[in-house]
């Protein structure tokens, strides 16, 4: 590398994969971290940050989002995405293989790799499929893409029906170490479904997708784990029966992690009253009953990470009746603030915690560089305002859709400074001194 | 008449957001349009020059021809468009639609569409009136006036009146429509179906819930039959329409063993041996083709409040043209 050095001065230092929460500088050089520590002097040329007041953390961490190349790039590039991504303060993001064609054999994870490293924004590791074309019914070369750079498998947007096939994917994925990252849903229940199931559902006319849908997925794929020892890790949990199998199979020892999304935590159904395609999303936004859980799962651990299922939409594609709208909605902007406002400041989690779920736990489920600030790990660091107060402007976002629930509403935290590979590649606000 | 409606807002997309005192409005609006119908000449100059686009994208024989009548009678122009559901019920056309529409500086819309909040789309989009008749499983406004209306003149009140739905709630926007306007002016309601047909948590709109047909008819005044769709058979939901027809039919020999002489309404088209017996559909207690009159009377009144007109004004209004 040759970067100039970077010397943080005077942030509250947050790395919990050391216990770390004090007054400290970070030196960062040769695209590492150098040192952390009380009073560092700066290198010859090293740039310097005044980080008083703000946090200085190991980079943020997203496992799930939705880039949309190849062939969605009218909603998002794997340049605007990461772009979009240090904007939110994450210095990586784990990219859904359900783009057009999907990512399922090596050449296309190569791309994604390559398109990644030309982008120069946050690091973007591709994510492979589980079977060939996303159909559910053979496996793809695994180990072929995992040598290319895949760090995990999914079938995400396509959930994995034949269950012998989730064996056989949690079996032969332990032999390259990865994880299998399931989307919960037995389509058979939620098929033509556009919301969650309940009252609303009921008013608006609308088909709905009850939470039974989502936790029998769970249930298979945590009895899946637990029969192969395979590692699973469950996308975008929504329910409160899901938060709880979830939690009593961490205490059996299956080896499992979770992911919460922050508008699972924020919103319930009512969200999409009036027709809201911003807020049809899945799974869908549940019952306040299923917030509260997933609250308290974040709360606890038993979601370990908080991921943003990033899902870009163009705005042609949500201007529609609510039942003809895709799924999905934009989060990598917004989630630190989300997290911040909905968690934090309520005192659910501590600061440390939400380093710990946005950051370090990511790392460990998908075993990424990053997550740490150990001297000689990645110089992949996050300086944010825990106290900035801002209010959501679509109009402003980096990515390249605006499909978001949240257009107006007040946050609290918000990114400063994004340093990736020991290069500033976001900087909203002028700290160098 | 002034620009802005006064008894309904700018459009009349369903009943949950109208207020009691709205929908008597509307009622007592339709009685003094009855007698044009009744009339040789059958036009009065209540909305002349105003024009209409009646917008059905799905397919729709007895809404859109009542819908017509009742613009036709009241002197407005209007246009009829029909989409086959297939080529032009995806939103994107919606949104294009309406900016049409609006380009040509219409008065009002009447949208019929297969998607729950095309008509609220459609109305958050346009200034122009925008009345819905029928969004998907959302509402049929329209409808469950006119079933209220008829209630109203048969049995003098709807304040107390114990009505039962009967059949597929789960994908019924007229049983939507009737549950929040019969709830709103005081009546009693009830559904009755197959549990497969029953919507999540219905209980939470604060209805009674019947799963046999021999207890609903026990309890209710009023039935509102609603049409058992074939195509419910074929996903599913019910096993057979024989069964459908044994368990929750309609028939003479249920309503001979009720405790009163029962109103029995239903929206058509019907099935006739489905989910009601002919000499039911027939019967003296049948006011189903009094429904339909009133729709025309219905749809009347609906057009001329959202114009701008005043339930006090009707008479004035049915001498002189709108606007004047």
């Amino acid at each position: 590398m040759n970067e100039r050095p970077i010397l943080i001065q005077g942030g509250r230092v947050i790395d919990p994969s050391r216990n770390l929460d004090d007054t400290l500088d970070v030196l960062l050089a040769d695209g590492k971290v150098a040192a952390v520590g009380r009073g560092l002097g700066a290198p010859d040329g090293a740039v310097r940050i005044g980080a008083q007041g703000l946090v200085v953390c190991p980079g943020l961490i997203d496992l799930h989002v939705h880039l949309r190349e190849p062939g969605g790039e009218h909603k998002e590039t794997i340049q605007t995405g990461a772009h979009a991504a240090v904007a939110g303060g994450f210095t990586a993001v784990c990219a859904m293989p359900n783009t057009d064609p999907p990512v399922d054999d090596p050449a296309a994870v190569g791309f994604v790799v390559a398109e990644g490293i030309r982008a120069g924004y946050a690091r973007v590791y591709p994510v492979g499929a589980i079977s060939v074309g996303q159909k559910g019914e053979r496996l793809t070369e695994i180990g072929e893409m995992v040598d290319a750079g895949a760090v995990a498998i999914t079938d995400d947007g396509y959930p994995v029906s034949d269950a012998g096939l989730m064996r056989l994917a949690l079996e032969y994925a332990q032999t390259f170490g990865i994880p299998v990252a399931s989307h919960c849903e037995e389509r058979s229940l939620s098929k033509g479904g556009s919301m969650n199931e309940g009252a609303i559902s009921t008013r608006l006319g609308l088909q709905g997708i009850p939470n039974a849908a989502e936790d029998i997925m769970i249930a298979r794929d945590l009895i899946l784990a637990e029969l192969t020892n395979g590692r699973l890790h469950i996308q975008h949990v929504s329910t409160r029966r899901g938060v709880a199998m979830i939690r009593e199979a961490k205490a059996r020892g299956v080896r499992v992690t979770a992911e919460a999304t922050p508008h699972h935590f924020t919103l319930t159904d009512e969200a999409v009253d009036g027709y809201r395609t911003e807020a049809k999303v899945n799974p869908p936004l549940r019952s306040a009953e299923d917030r509260a859980a997933v609250i308290e799962g974040v709360a606890d651990g038993t979601l370990d990470v908080i991921a943003t299922d990033h899902a870009p939409h163009h705005y042609d594609e949500k201007e529609q009746a609510f039942d003809d709208a895709p799924f999905g909605l934009v989060g990598l902007e917004t989630a630190l603030g989300l997290a911040i406002t909905e968690l934090v400041r309520p005192g659910v989690i501590s600061l440390p915690t939400l380093i710990e779920r946005m950051s370090c736990a990511p790392a460990r489920a998908f075993q990424l560089p990053g997550g740490t600030l150990a001297p000689g790990s990645p110089a992949d660091v996050t300086i944010f305002d825990p106290d900035e107060e801002w209010v959501v402007d679509p109009t402003t976002f980096v990515s390249k859709s605006r499909n978001t629930p949240f257009a107006g509403r007040r946050l609290y935290g918000r990114a400063v400074v994004t340093v990736v590979g020991g290069r500033i590649v976001w900087e909203r606000r002028q700290l160098r001194q | 008449m002034s620009e802005v409606a006064p008894y309904l807002g700018k459009d009349l997309v369903g009943l949950q957001q109208l207020s009691a005192e709205q929908i008597r409005a509307i009622l007592d609006t339709a009685e003094p349009f009855k007698e044009i119908s009744e009339r040789p000449i059958k036009k009065v100059p209540v909305l002349r020059g105003k024009t209409i686009v009646n917008l059905f994208f799905e397919a729709s024989t007895r809404t859109r021809i009542s819908f017509e009548f009742a613009e036709k009678r009241l002197s407005a122009d209007t246009v009829n468009i029909t989409a086959s559901a297939s080529s032009v019920v995806k939103g994107e056309t919606l949104v294009d639609t309406a900016r049409n529409l609006e380009a040509m500086r219409i008065d009002m819309v009447v949208i019929r569409h297969s998607a729950s909040g095309a008509a609220q789309f459609l109305a958050d989009r346009i200034r122009s009136n925008v009345v819905n008749a029928g969004d998907g499983r959302h509402e049929h406004p329209t409808q469950a006036l006119l079933d209220m209306l008829t209630i109203r003149d048969h049995l003098g009140r709807i304040e107390g009146v114990k009505v039962c739905i009967v059949g597929d709630i789960l994908h019924s926007r007229v049983a939507r429509s009737n549950l929040w306007g019969l709830t709103k002016l005081g009546a009693e309601v009830a559904v009755c179906g197959p549990r497969t047909l029953l919507p999540a948590d219905i209980e939470e709109t604060g209805v009674h819930v019947f799963s046999r047909i021999e207890e609903a008819i026990e309890w209710a005044e009023v039935l509102n039959v609603l049409r058992l769709q074939l195509e419910r058979m074929q996903a599913g939901y019910v096993p057979s329409l024989r069964e459908y027809n044994r368990v929750f039919g309609v028939t003479r020999e249920r309503l001979e063993r009720a405790p009163r002489d029962l109103l029995i309404l239903h929206p058509g088209p019907m099935n006739r041996g489905v989910e009601i017996d002919s000499d039911v559909a027939d019967g003296p207690h049948s006011v189903i083709l009094d429904q339909v009159t009133n729709g025309v009377a219905v749809r009347m009144a609906v057009l001329y409040l959202l114009a701008g007109g005043a339930p006090e004004r009707v008479e004035a209004a049915k001498q002189a043209p709108s606007g004047e």
